[in-house]
């Protein structure tokens, strides 16, 4: 689901492309040519082809089933958040951060180390992809650990995975969820440790772990940054800011929760 | 004080005239999200037709959010002019719609009746205007401002050239930055927005910006806009600042999320002037605002939407700035769920601030989950065009790289020029021409590859 690369394009006269060693510098789309004032046909095409991988991203439907299949028979359970359908998850995000009645009186309280949550999130291509290889991936790595079944939410918010783990009483959750489609990227999932969490936990206390997919950070390298962040957690027993402070790869990416600002940062 | 309305044999009653504002305002998802809009379409045109009948001396009478409890009303209630206002002190919210599409409402009698409107007064009559009537009193009129050219003339539209980059790689935005001007973008500000957000980065990105701008002696300013503590501190270590950036809200509590007090602009403000590196005046702030950014950081105090972001002009009126943005649709559809909705809200935003003496520009964009594409921004830059927007933010092939998300291309804001006649600022359009850009016989920006113009070596 990557950007195709832009063909490349001549000048009228059918001269080579001097854009070409510009384009190495950036991902943007630079130097793409007019047609008088306009865009020429074959860039307006590729712009509609990437915009419409981005929004079937966003409405695809989990297929639930085909984690089951995937998974082999290995135990999991299914919940679906209190957002009837898709529309209505978008709108309201509030009602994909808690659990559907049924859902929460179907979770049983157990004694667990942490729980691994797949939310389909604004990409269920991404949870598609990446949740089951990433959950194989820690469980290797968390030997000793009393692991959760997998839980796989439908129209869920990262926050979901809070009343996830308060219901099966894990001390900690690792939501798993598709990140809002780029026009480059439709398929990048990203992951949030909480330790302790309980509804209604503020963003601040998670570690966020993003841009997971093919040609982003791979699961491997994910995984290894997660069990480190986990093993940390269980010892500090806190998770977000805290956390982020101790870590020794200062490049580890904190919470970037879309907001109004373009200055992401403010 | 309640207000109320018959309507198809149904009365409707509204609580206070904030319940009334939010009843009144065009269905959007925000105001549903925080449980304020309208119930059903006939109260929302109940709402309008009590909304119409209201006193405008009432809003300067009652505090939607308490005098006591928020320095924005403070600054609202404490710069109001009533001499300005007088003329209008016994209209209702109708009657002032009514005026505002008079003849009698020139150009000269609206800059002369801005500091009597408050936001609320401005957001009021919004909600009791179609698009059309926001369009052609927007285009009435004329907010100019100056810092190395002229932003607002009649019959310009400038643009902001903005070059991101996912890692802040300078060549890579020198190439972006390249590209847009060879399309004509840039006039308003070549703005980035930084991926990190340090004061170490920012002094990097603005050296390079100030180095390109210098070379060619481009008439425009340039702006990394990072947090307005970060561009103070930039300025202590004699970085290049031409503008202080800062998002902002119609709340005190929505900018204490932002991390900014009014006294931290008003210092950024007093830094920036002191450098006097304006040429042709001496406006130095560019904010960006938005609608639902209030509700987002849970400080909207039960007001609308589109009332609270209102507000957040009087903060940016209070700075004289050069350059202010609706960032429309950015935000997502929580808030704006749809095209309709994000261009009702681009026009609406603009029209406020115009009404209120800000020059307002707009970011039309949108993002992967909102139900919106390309055609909607198509519409709505026409649309904003055509009432007189300040200036429109451009990037290459319509694709942000570095935010993940859709704005205007280039190509796009060129169109629009040509479609309706609009020029650059004109120190701006006079250096287009100058470096054989731009060519005056055809009136056309000439289709040049880098290496064909003198701005080929702005990518070292």
């Amino acid at each position: 689901m990557t950007k195709k690369p832009l063909p490349p394009s001549k000048n009228r006269d059918g001269a080579p492309d001097v854009w070409q060693d510009l384009r190495s510098l950036t991902r943007a789309r630079i130097g793409l040519g007019r047609s008088g004032n306009a865009q020429r046909t074959t860039d307006v095409l590729t712009f509609q082809a990437a915009h419409a991988q981005a929004r079937d991203a966003v409405h695809t439907p989990l297929d639930v089933q085909a984690m089951l299949e995937e998974l082999n028979g290995i135990s999991c359970l299914c919940v679906r958040s209190r957002a009837a359908d898709r529309s209505t998850y978008l709108r309201r995000p509030d009602l994909g951060r808690r659990l559907a009645p049924e859902s929460l009186a179907f979770l049983q309280k157990g004694e667990w180390d942490v729980v691994f949550v797949a939310a389909d999130g604004l990409s269920s291509i991404a949870t598609q992809k990446g949740a089951i290889p990433l959950f194989r991936a820690m469980q290797a790595r968390l030997k000793g650990w009393r692991i959760a079944p997998l839980v796989i939410a439908t129209q869920g918010r990262v926050a979901l995975g809070d009343e996830i783990a308060s219901a099966l009483g894990a001390r900690m959750v690792v939501m798993m969820i598709g990140e809002r489609p780029g026009l480059s990227v439709a398929d990048s999932m990203g992951v949030y440790l909480t330790y302790a969490p309980y509804v209604g936990c503020p963003d601040s206390a998670r570690n966020c772990l993003s841009n997971i997919h093919q040609h982003g950070l791979p699961t491997t390298v994910a995984a290894d940054k997660l069990a480190w962040l986990m093993q940390q957690a269980m010892q500090l027993k806190l998770t977000g800011v805290g956390l982020k402070d101790a870590a020794p790869d200062s490049s580890l990416p904190e919470n970037p929760t879309p907001s109004i600002e373009k200055d992401p940062h403010a | 004080m309640s207000f109320q309305c018959s309507l198809g044999g149904e009365r409707y009653v509204f609580d206070d005239l904030k319940a009334l504002m939010a009843a009144a305002s065009p269905l959007r998802s925000g105001d549903e999200l925080a449980g304020l809009a309208a119930t059903s379409d006939a109260q929302r045109i109940a709402a309008r037709y009590a909304l119409a009948d209201v006193p405008l001396d009432l809003f300067v009478r009652t505090e939607l959010i308490p005098y006591e409890a928020d320095d924005v009303t403070r600054l609202i209630m404490d710069t109001h002019d009533t001499a300005a206002f007088a003329p209008f002190a016994s209209m209702t919210v109708g009657d002032l719609r009514d005026w505002l599409l008079s003849h009698e409402a020139t150009t000269a009698a609206l800059t002369a009746a801005a500091p009597g409107f408050t936001p609320e007064m401005a957001a009021a009559v919004s909600k009791i205007m179609r698009n059309q009537d926001l369009m052609s009193v927007a285009r009435k009129m004329r907010v100019v401002t100056r810092f190395r050219n002229t932003i607002g003339l009649e019959g310009c539209l400038a643009s902001r050239l903005q070059p991101n980059h996912p890692t802040d790689d300078l060549k890579g935005i020198a190439a972006s930055t390249l590209d847009g001007l060879l399309y004509g973008m840039g006039d308003a500000v070549i703005g980035i927005n930084p991926a990190t957000d340090s004061v170490v980065n920012g002094l990097a990105l603005l050296d390079m910006l100030d180095h390109a701008r210098r070379r060619y002696d481009i008439p425009t300013q340039t702006c990394v806009l990072t947090h307005v503590t970060n561009t103070l501190e930039i300025i202590n270590k004699g970085g290049a600042v031409d503008l202080v950036f800062q998002s902002i809200a119609g709340t005190q509590k929505a900018n204490e999320g932002f991390g900014v007090t009014l006294d931290i602009l008003k210092e950024a403000h007093e830094a920036a002037l002191s450098l006097k590196r304006g040429t042709v005046g001496d406006n130095v702030m560019y904010f960006e605002t938005g609608q639902g950014a209030a509700l987002s950081a849970e400080a909207h105090h039960g007001l609308d939407q589109q009332t609270v972001e209102a507000r957040a002009y009087a903060v940016a009126r209070a700075f004289r700035p050069l350059l202010v943005n609706t960032v429309v649709g950015f935000i997502g559809p929580e808030y704006l769920y749809d095209g309709k909705q994000i261009i009702r809200a681009g026009l609406e935003d603009h029209f406020c601030a115009k009404l209120l003496g800000v020059p307002m520009g707009c970011d039309a964009c949108y993002t992967n989950h909102a139900e919106a594409d390309q055609d909607d921004m198509d519409n709505l830059m026409v649309l904003l065009g055509a009432a007189g927007i300040t200036f429109l933010i451009g990037v290459p092939g319509a694709d942000d790289i570095m935010l993940n998300y859709q704005s205007l291309s280039f190509h796009d804001i060129l169109t629009l020029r040509s479609m309706l006649n609009l020029r650059p600022a004109p120190e701006f359009a006079a250096w287009l021409e100058q470096m054989g850009l731009f060519d005056a016989q055809s009136g056309r920006m000439r289709e040049l590859a880098p290496h064909q113009t003198r701005l080929a070596q702005l990518v070292g």
